[in-house]
C-alpha cells in the first residue's frame, strides 16, 4: 500500500518552489498598496514598502526553512 | 471639499484635499487610480494603477481568461469573483458573460469549444476540438468564453455533470496556473479596496501626536508588565 510519508511532503515541498517565486512579486505588489495607504510622500512610501517586503520574505522564508527541516525528521 | 492636514514632526504638514470623497471612492472602485486622478494626487493614482492592473491582468493572462467568472448557482459558487469584483471595470465583462449564459445561450467571445458530456467517445468528453481529434464533427459543443463560466453548465440535460467536468478540464489544462491566476485577481482586488479606502478617507498617516499617545500607551503597559512580573 502506498502511504504519504513526511519524505513525500518533503519532496512535494521542493516539488513546489517554481510556484512560490510567484510570490515575489505579491509581495512587492501589496507592499507597495499598503505602503501607499499609509504616506502620501512617495519617498516615504517607498520606504515603507521596503520594511514591509523584507518583513514578509522574512517571515515566508523562516516558514519555509522550519517546513523543510519537519521534512528531515523521518 | 474636505481638505486633511496632516501635521510633521519636522518640515511642512501634508495637506490632501479629497475633493468630493463619494465620487473619489467610485472613480477608485470603477478604474484603479481614477478616483486619486480625480483628487489630483497623480503619483498616488500612477502607482494604484500599475500596481493593481499589472496584477489583475498577469492573473486574468496566466489563467487564460477563464479565471474571472460569475457564478452564484449551487455546486459552482464562485465566490473568489466577489473579491475579484474590487478591481471595477476590469472584471465586470464577467456579469456580462453570466447574463448571456444564464439560460444556456453561447458566451461572447469564444476562447475554444469542446466535446459535449455524451459524446460517443467518451473519453473525449469535455476535450477542446482540434482539427486532429474532431472527426468532422459537427453537433453540439461546449464552448468557453472569455471571463464566462464552465460551459454547458446551465444546460439542464448534463447539468450536474458537465459544470464539475468542464471546470475540471480547466484546472487539468491549466495545471497550477489557473489557480495562481485565481490569486493573482483574487489580490488585485482586494488591494484596490485599500486604494478605494485612500481616496475615501486619506492614508492612514500616524500624526507625531498619535504617535506620542502610542508611545505613551506603550511604556504605560511595559511598566504594569514589570510590576505583574515582581
Amino acid at each position: 500500500m502506498n502511504v504519504f510519508s513526511i519524505t513525500d511532503f518533503d519532496g512535494l515541498l521542493l516539488a513546489a518552489i517554481p510556484q512560490i517565486w510567484y510570490a515575489l512579486p505579491l509581495i512587492v505588489v501589496v507592499s507597495l498598496v499598503y505602503g501607499a495607504t499609509r504616506h502620501e510622500n512617495l519617498r516615504e512610501i517607498l520606504a515603507h514598502s521596503m520594511r514591509n517586503a523584507i518583513w514578509c520574505f522574512g517571515f515566508m522564508s523562516i516558514i519555509f526553512f522550519l517546513i523543510w527541516i519537519a521534512g528531515f525528521w523521518n | 471639499m474636505p481638505e486633511i492636514v496632516y501635521p510633521q514632526e519636522s518640515g511642512e504638514p501634508v495637506v490632501v484635499d479629497l475633493q468630493d470623497p463619494y465620487w473619489a471612492a467610485f472613480f477608485a472602485w470603477v478604474w484603479p487610480g481614477a478616483g486619486h486622478f480625480y483628487q489630483r494626487r497623480f503619483a498616488k493614482g500612477f502607482l494604484f494603477m500599475i500596481c493593481i492592473l499589472s496584477t489583475y491582468f498577469f492573473g486574468l493572462g496566466i489563467g487564460q481568461g477563464r479565471v474571472v467568472y460569475a457564478s452564484f448557482k449551487p455546486g459552482n459558487l464562485r465566490w473568489q469573483f466577489v473579491c475579484q469584483l474590487g478591481v471595477g471595470a476590469p472584471a465586470l465583462p464577467a456579469i456580462i458573460q453570466s447574463m448571456k449564459t444564464k439560460k444556456g445561450g453561447d458566451p461572447y467571445w469564444i476562447l475554444c469549444e469542446r466535446f459535449p458530456a455524451d459524446y460517443r467517445n467518451s473519453s473525449l468528453a469535455f476535450h477542446k476540438i482540434t482539427p486532429e481529434n474532431s472527426n468532422g464533427y459537427s453537433g453540439e459543443t461546449i464552448k468557453d468564453g472569455f471571463m464566462a463560466p464552465p460551459g454547458g453548465m446551465n444546460k439542464p440535460k448534463a447539468r450536474s455533470r458537465v459544470q464539475t467536468d468542464t471546470l475540471g478540464r480547466w484546472h487539468f489544462e491549466g495545471k497550477h496556473y489557473f489557480e495562481m491566476g485565481t490569486l493573482f485577481t483574487v489580490i488585485a482586488g482586494l488591494l484596490n479596496l485599500l486604494a478605494v479606502y485612500d481616496a475615501f478617507c486619506g492614508p492612514a498617516i500616524i500624526t507625531p501626536a498619535q504617535r506620542e499617545m502610542l508611545e505613551t500607551k506603550k511604556k504605560k503597559k511595559n511598566k504594569k508588565n514589570k510590576k505583574n512580573k515582581k
